[in-house]
């Protein structure tokens, strides 16, 4: 294979795995507040898709202003789902919250393509499909704004957690009792994550939609998002950037070398055996804490 | 009223560790067992292979399931890439001229093997990093079936199952696959019964509930949960084998991907986490309800309700997270759970302020 189709599987590889990230940041956020697996993460990209479908496409708004109308209404979201469904269950065992984030997952999934129709949308986000030349290698520019937008949204969140409300946030993470008895509202701030975690969700399903169109299959950004989580180490914003840069162009070199051998299809199995490589050599992650029981 | 406890004592320990203590429980499992026995006899062809066939095998399916789930507290999202590998070992063992019954057997250890591999890897591991490692088992597994024609025929291709055998003659039609998965659940409804009796189901339970206890009694966790996949995985593998050999009679892809994980863990979920009876409920619910559904749908729809055919095709979907959710946020123990509350009223009825 010569190095200029090399180096652009490479750097769209990446540019991807950044929106992937992005994705993946919800269900880092939920985990380093609460604890809690937040297996919901691809359909509320996809709801987010969605909403960003009807503010942008539908409502016609600017597609910036659209977005940040989207993501207000998923944090909204965000707080219910958490206050309906994973209050309740606080204090039951974790294959129980699995479970209801899972079932979130198919409700959701079903629920909004049934509502809104399954077809596949445009969502157009004004960002000229011209290709940029580097040298002799072609990169694709939705990718590089996507990609870009992403790692602004990533590098808020890190700004965010060394705020006043991060500090919070990070002391939950640590100890809901200690936090609680220094006067921090520990329901407050796990739904704060879960606000945080579907404006990130939103963001990725709007960007990943624009570039694909939006329909169900944006909730299969959950199976990179999880490799993402679990690769980057699941309570670690910058592992999050990094395993996103791995997994995606792990992903692109996978399809581009053994598509053409078993006949399409390598691009979805890589996230999978990442997150079995991962659980088997080191599965607290790249820059988890080590703080996995095992048995 | 009739679960009456009076006048039952017991005298000897194996009358005290009976499966049913009561007298009216010992006749309803017999009433049940006899009308499963005579139901070709009573009921249509339709009703027969549509709706009872497929009950009884996602039964068997779904109590494996629950072994694992209910039974040692291990999550699985990949089951039905493991009835897959059953499925698929079974079909070509049986094609490769191995007779029916050891087809079965096949099917069961082809699972259970790569069960327990994919298990080993995810074991030493708990909680949500197990839930993500099966789900990822079922994408490998998928991948793996759709691209190598040897085992699925080529992309996108259906390979038929001969007739299954027993001792030779051929059992042919709905009814005499009826029979076949009949007898398989009964045999593992029985195992599943006695679990909890034996040693082994009381240290998967004692594992479920903590498994550092567990180890400080001197249970190895690490063997007991490997064991429990083993089984579980080997009951999942001769379901997938019954469903494929007894119900569609060819085996491709598309019945075993997530949506199937899905299915079985909603029937696991809605029917009540380590209950037998639950798991039967269960799967009859997940089965049954989009059925009555879209029934419901199509002719609500039909009398002029503007319900969108998007709706409609995503109804299930929507039944099946629906389910899950209020289950869990409402009912954790599920439909075994609301038995067992009826159960336990009518056992002082008319007396309801007296404990059982």
């Amino acid at each position: 294979m010569d190095l200029a189709l090399f180096g652009e599987l490479i750097i769209n590889g990446a540019l991807v795995g950044l929106m992937y990230a992005l994705a993946a940041l919800g269900i880092v956020l939920v985990y380093r507040t609460s604890g809690l697996a937040n297996l919901a993460q691809g359909a509320i990209a996809m709801l987010g898709g969605y909403l960003g479908w009807i503010t942008i496409a539908w409502l016609g708004l600017h597609p910036i202003l659209g977005a940040l109308v989207a993501m207000v209404v998923m944090f909204a979201i965000g707080l219910g789902i958490e206050r309906t469904t994973l209050r309740p269950l606080i204090g039951q065992p974790v294959i129980m919250i699995i479970m209801v984030t899972i079932g979130l997952e198919i409700l959701m999934r079903g629920l909004v393509p049934g509502l809104l129709g399954s077809g596949v949308k445009r969502l157009d986000l004004g960002i000229s499909d011209a290709p940029l030349f580097l040298g002799d290698m072609l990169i694709n520019r939705t990718y590089l704004v996507s990609a870009g937008i992403a790692l602004i949204i990533i590098l808020a969140t890190l700004a965010l957690f060394n705020s006043r409300i991060g500090i919070m946030l990070r002391a939950v993470s640590d100890d809901q009792t200690a936090s609680w008895s220094v006067g921090i509202r520990v329901e407050w701030a796990i739904a704060f994550a879960w606000g945080l975690a579907a404006v990130t969700g939103t963001a990725a399903g709007i960007l990943w939609g624009g570039s694909q169109g939006v329909d169900w299959t944006l909730s299969l950004l959950l199976i990179k998002a999880l490799a993402i989580a679990i690769l980057g180490g699941l309570d670690s914003i910058v592992g999050v950037v990094v395993a996103g840069l791995i997994v995606g162009v792990a992903e692109a070199i996978a399809s581009g070398l053994f598509d053409p051998l078993v006949g399409g299809g390598t691009r979805d199995i890589v996230a999978c055996v990442i997150i079995l490589a991962t659980l088997l050599v080191k599965p607290e992650g790249l820059f988890g804490r080590e703080h996995i029981e095992r048995v | 009223m009739f679960y009456r406890q009076a006048g039952i004592r017991y005298t000897s320990y194996p009358a005290e560790r009976q499966l049913w203590p009561l007298g009216i429980e010992r006749v309803l499992m017999g009433l049940i067992l006899a009308l499963a026995l005579i139901a070709p006899a009573l009921l249509s062809p339709l009703l027969l292979s549509s709706y009872l066939l497929p009950w009884v095998i996602w039964s068997i399916a779904a109590l494996g399931l629950n072994l694992l789930m209910g039974g040692a507290g291990q999550i699985h999202l990949g089951y039905a890439a493991v009835m897959a590998i059953g499925a698929y070992s079974a079909t070509h063992a049986a094609r490769a001229g191995l007779p029916f019954e050891l087809s079965l057997l096949v099917a069961g250890l082809a699972s259970a093997v790569i069960g327990v591999i994919f298990g080993a890897a995810a074991l030493r591991i708990r909680g949500l990093y197990l839930a993500i490692a099966t789900l990822a088992m079922q994408y490998i597994v998928d991948f793996a079936i759709g691209h190598i024609p040897a085992i699925s025929g080529g992309t996108q291709a259906t390979v038929a199952t001969p007739t299954p055998r027993i001792l030779g003659i051929p059992v042919e039609g709905p009814v005499g696959g009826y029979y076949i998965a009949l007898v398989v659940c009964i045999v593992v409804t029985l195992f599943m019964l006695n679990l909890r009796r034996t040693s082994f189901g009381r240290a998967l339970a004692a594992i479920r509930e903590k498994d550092y206890a567990a180890e400080i009694l001197g249970i190895s966790a690490f063997r007991y949960k490997l064991m429990a996949f083993w089984t579980s995985s080997f009951i999942g593998g001769v379901a997938g084998a019954i469903l494929v050999f007894c119900y569609y009679r060819s085996v491709s892809p598309e019945q075993f991907h997530l949506e199937t994980s899905v299915q079985l863990v909603a029937m696991v979920i809605v029917g009540g986490l380590g209950s037998v009876l639950g798991t039967f409920l269960g799967a009859a619910l997940i089965l049954l309800a989009p059925l009555a559904l879209s029934a419901l749908v199509a002719s609500l729809a039909s009398s002029g309700l503007p319900i969108g055919s998007d709706l409609r095709a995503h109804l299930p979907l929507v039944l099946y997270g629906a389910l899950i959710v209020g289950f869990l946020i409402a009912e954790p123990l599920g439909l075994a759970k609301l038995y067992d509350n009826a159960r336990k009223y009518l056992l002082v009825w008319p007396f309801r302020h007296a404990r059982s």
